[in-house]
This record gives structure tokens, sequence and C-alpha cells, in this order.
């Protein structure tokens, strides 16, 4: 079986492509900060002396890691809004949605760098006076944090191909623009072809970008 | 007189239940060069980590120049603050026998670190400070180094600028030379001889028993549940009163003196 493959009417619409991209990687700028930044906090969270903060990191991390990342937006899209009398946009509802799941699951990568650090450590810091939150952010955090690049460059890739699922509630990203093409001009092929690529053309530079940072923090070993 | 720079009164210390040690009197005044001996598992550094309360104590007060540190006036065992802990460790360096360098600091980043964090200086007269430390232990060569590429003997150094940068009125050693080859003792054990013939306070847990005799000028011995014996060098180490140091020093007769 041949098929005649025919880009012409894709690259017709690069317009949409370039909105749709925009949208992408607004979604993922927004939900890599928050979902990165989150995900800090519930580990700290996880690991603090306070017993109600202990259970409900805990509680959020198994909350949001045991449930799909799909039905949470569908959730916050339409459900969200029967029980609090609040409007809640396409974009919100999956930066609620990918946002928290990504907290969940880079809590856990977080928690597991900092329970690599040696004991020695810490008390090495605390031997000349810092405080817990001083010896965190000058000892503890910067050696974890090198040590679980890998694992967070993972979570940054998974989220930003998460953010097709946006695609459900019609939030403007690249997969929506793509449905929107492929509708059009009756060519699924061409369209989803150029769409997998131009995610892995933005992607694969990022995440040489994170090989480089590794090695750059490696210069001390 | 001078003030004492540390007394330990009746301090006791247990681990679920297993008391570890019990009615330990110290007084330590300064100058004192106490060495701490006693066989592996006898206390020796949780009464070290006692002083500067990486292990709390939970019998007992403590003094450090003079001043009562922990409120055991209504609370027993002691409670210490945040902010109390922070004072007293500025008071007190401790050194540990692994070291515990920052592997992504370099070596005057290490020295650094506390004058930055912990006092506020600026990261110029900081690094300045670190390295005039770092010449003091023979490495100011080296304060732009990580500590990856030093041997034992060197990382050791370090940690010991570490905590002398600091200026604490006591230093703690725990085993400084345990960690280390043979070959590279040498070099630290001469590194605190220097600071003893400063006049330096300290309290120095080690096996290395001929470096006791020529630097303390008192030895404790730990064995039983507390201060089994005590004396000058010459007392313990010469002529040993009980059976167990008697048995301690006859299993350690490499050394010399
Ligand atoms: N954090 C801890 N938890 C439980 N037991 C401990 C802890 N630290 C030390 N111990 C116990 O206390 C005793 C004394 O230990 P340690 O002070 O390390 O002895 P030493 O330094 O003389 O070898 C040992 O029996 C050891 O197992
Ligand atoms: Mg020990």
């Amino acid at each position: 079986m041949s098929y005649d493959w025919n880009f012409q009417p894709v690259f017709d619409n690069w317009w949409a492509l370039a909105i749709g991209a925009a949208g992408t990687l607004r979604l993922f700028v927004v939900c890599l900060v928050l979902g990165m930044g989150l995900g800090l906090i519930v580990a700290l969270g996880r690991r603090s002396h306070n017993r109600p903060l202990r259970w409900l990191s805990t509680a959020f991390v198994e909350f949001f890691r045991n449930t799909p990342v799909l039905v949470q937006i569908l959730w916050f899209y339409y459900a969200l809004p029967i029980l609090v009398p609040i409007e809640i946009s396409p974009f919100t509802a999956a930066i609620l949605g990918i946002s928290l799941n990504s907290a969940a699951y880079s809590a856990e990568i977080y928690r597991g760098g900092i329970q690599s650090i040696e004991p020695g450590q810490w008390e090495a810091a605390r031997a000349i006076g810092m405080t817990g939150v001083q010896t965190l952010r000058r000892v503890v955090l910067p050696q974890a944090i090198r040590r679980i690049i890998p694992a967070l460059t993972n979570r940054g890739v998974e989220i930003f191909k998460m953010s097709t699922l946006a695609s459900v509630v019609a939030y403007v990203e690249l997969l929506q623009q793509g449905k929107l093409i492929a509708s059009l001009n009756f060519n699924p092929l061409e369209t989803y072809t150029v769409i997998a690529a131009i995610f892995l053309i933005i992607l694969y530079p990022i995440v040489s970008m994170t090989y480089s940072l590794e090695r750059h923090l490696a210069r001390s070993d | 007189m001078a003030d004492p720079v540390l007394r330990l009164t009746g301090l006791g210390k247990s681990f679920d239940g297993h008391r570890v040690f019990s009615d330990v009197d110290l007084e330590v005044l300064p100058g004192d060069r106490i060495a701490i001996l006693g066989a592996s598992g006898s206390g020796k550094s949780t009464l070290l980590r006692c002083v500067n309360v990486l292990e709390t104590p939970d019998e007992g007060s403590m003094e450090v120049g003079g001043k009562a540190v922990g409120d055991n006036t209504r609370n027993r065992p002691a409670r210490y603050s945040e902010r109390e802990l922070r004072a007293l460790r500025q008071r007190v360096g401790m050194v540990f026998q692994q070291f515990n360098l920052f592997p992504h600091m370099t070596v005057a980043g290490n020295v650094a670190e506390g004058l930055v964090t912990v006092r506020g200086m600026s990261t110029s007269a900081a690094r300045e400070r670190a390295v005039s430390e770092l010449k003091r232990v023979g490495l100011a060569d080296k304060a732009d180094t990580y500590p990856s590429r030093l041997s034992g003997g060197q990382k050791q150094r370090v940690a010991i600028a570490r905590a002398l940068a600091m200026d604490p009125e006591i230093l703690l050693f725990d085993e400084p030379t345990s960690a280390l080859d043979p070959a590279l003792v040498g070099e630290v054990l001469s590194v605190i001889k220097q600071l003893a013939d400063e006049g330096r306070t300290m309290l120095l847990v080690t096996h290395e028993i001929g470096f006791a005799y020529h630097v303390a000028t008192r030895i404790v011995f730990l064995a039983d549940g507390g201060i089994y014996e005590t004396g000058t060098p010459d007392e313990v180490l010469k002529n040993p009163k009980r059976p167990l140091t008697q048995q301690f020093l006859a299993e350690h007769q490499r050394f010399q003196f």
C-alpha cells in the first residue's frame, strides 16, 4: 500500500500550530514551576516534625499520585464549579491537574534526594551553628538536587507531554490545534506526524541543556 | 582561679532504655586538653556529642563559659532552645572522624561557610579569614580545590580549619585520625599538637595513646557506664589503678610513650 504524503496543508496552517506551541509552552512553564516548587514544599512537609503537616503531605502525595491526571483536569473543569461558585478556565483546570500531579511525583523525588544525604552533612552544618533551614538551603539541597537532576528531568519531560491532556477541555495547545487541522483537512497522518516532530524538536534541546547542567554541577567530583 | 570553660554535672545519656553513661562530672579549665579513652562502645562519641548537643543528654546539667546551657529548672531532661544551641555550637568546635566536609563547596568555601551563613560576614572577608585558617593547617594552596581531590589527612586538616574559623572556646575531636591511612595520621596529629601548644582547650577522643600521653593535660577513661578512672597521663597511663583501665592499656600495648 502506498500513501501520498502531503505535508503542504499542515504547513499552510503554521500559524495555528504556532499558537498551539505557544499554548503548550505557557502551560509547561507554569506547571513546571508550580509542580516542582510545590513538590519541594510537600517533600519538606513529609519530613516535618509536625504530625498533622506530615499526615497532610502524605495524603496529598498518595491522592494525586494515584488518580489519573486526565480525570483531575476534567474534575476541576466540570465538577469543581458545581461545588464552589467559581469559573474555571481550561487553562486553570489544566494547571491544577498537571501541577498537583507533578508535585506529588516530584515530592517523592526530592524526599529520596534529601534522604540520600549522609547524616554527617547535617551534623557538620549544625556543629558550626547553622539553623535547619540554612543547612537545607546551603548544604543538603544543593547536593540532593544534583543527585536528582536526572529524575527531575524525566518529570519535566513528563510535564511537557502531559500538556496534551489539556486538549480534553479544549485548551489551545499543540494537540488541540492538530486535531483541528486534521479534521478540517482530513489528513491525520501528516498532522499528527508533524505534531510529534514538534514535541521532539522542542523537548530534545531542553533535555540536552539539563545534561550540560549535570556536567557543570559534577565539577566538584 | 579561672572559670571553667565547660562543666558537666551528673551528665547521663540513654538510648532506648540502654544507659550509655551516667553521673559524668567533668570540669574543663581554659587550656585543658582532655583525652577521652575507652573501649569501642564505651560512650566516648556520645559524651563528646552531648557537649555540643548533637545528642541531647537526658540527665544532669551543663555549663559553658560559666553559663548554664539548657533549661532544667522545670524540665527534666533539660530543654534546649534552637537559639541557645546555635550560640553554643559557635563556641564549641567539632571535628568528626569522617571529616564531613561539604563536597559541593571548595576548600575555602567549606571553611568560610559558617562565617558567611552563621556570622553574616561578607564573602570576601570570610574568604580572607578562611585562607588564613588554611595557612595555619598548611593548606592555603588548596583553597580553590574541591574536597574530593584531597587526601584523607588533608580533608581532616580542612575540617579542623573549618572548626577554627568560628573562634571556638573549646574544640572537640572525635577520633580525628581513625579513618586515615596510617601514613596520613602524623600530619593531622601535628596540627592538633600545634593547637595544643597554642594553649587551646580541647576534648580529644582518640586511640593514639602515645599521642594522648604527650599532649593531654588529663586523661578520662570511660568504662562501665561512666568515668571509670581519671588523672594525669602519668597516673592513668603509666600507673593505672583499676582493673578495666589496666586491661585496656594492656590490650593497647603497641603504643610507645
Ligand atoms: N544514635 C544512637 N542510637 C542508639 N544507640 C546508640 C546511638 N549512638 C550510640 N549508641 C550506642 O551507645 C553506645 C556508645 O556508643 P559510642 O558513644 O559511639 O561509643 P564509642 O564512641 O566509645 O565507641 C553504643 O552501645 C552504641 O551502640
Ligand atoms: Mg566513637
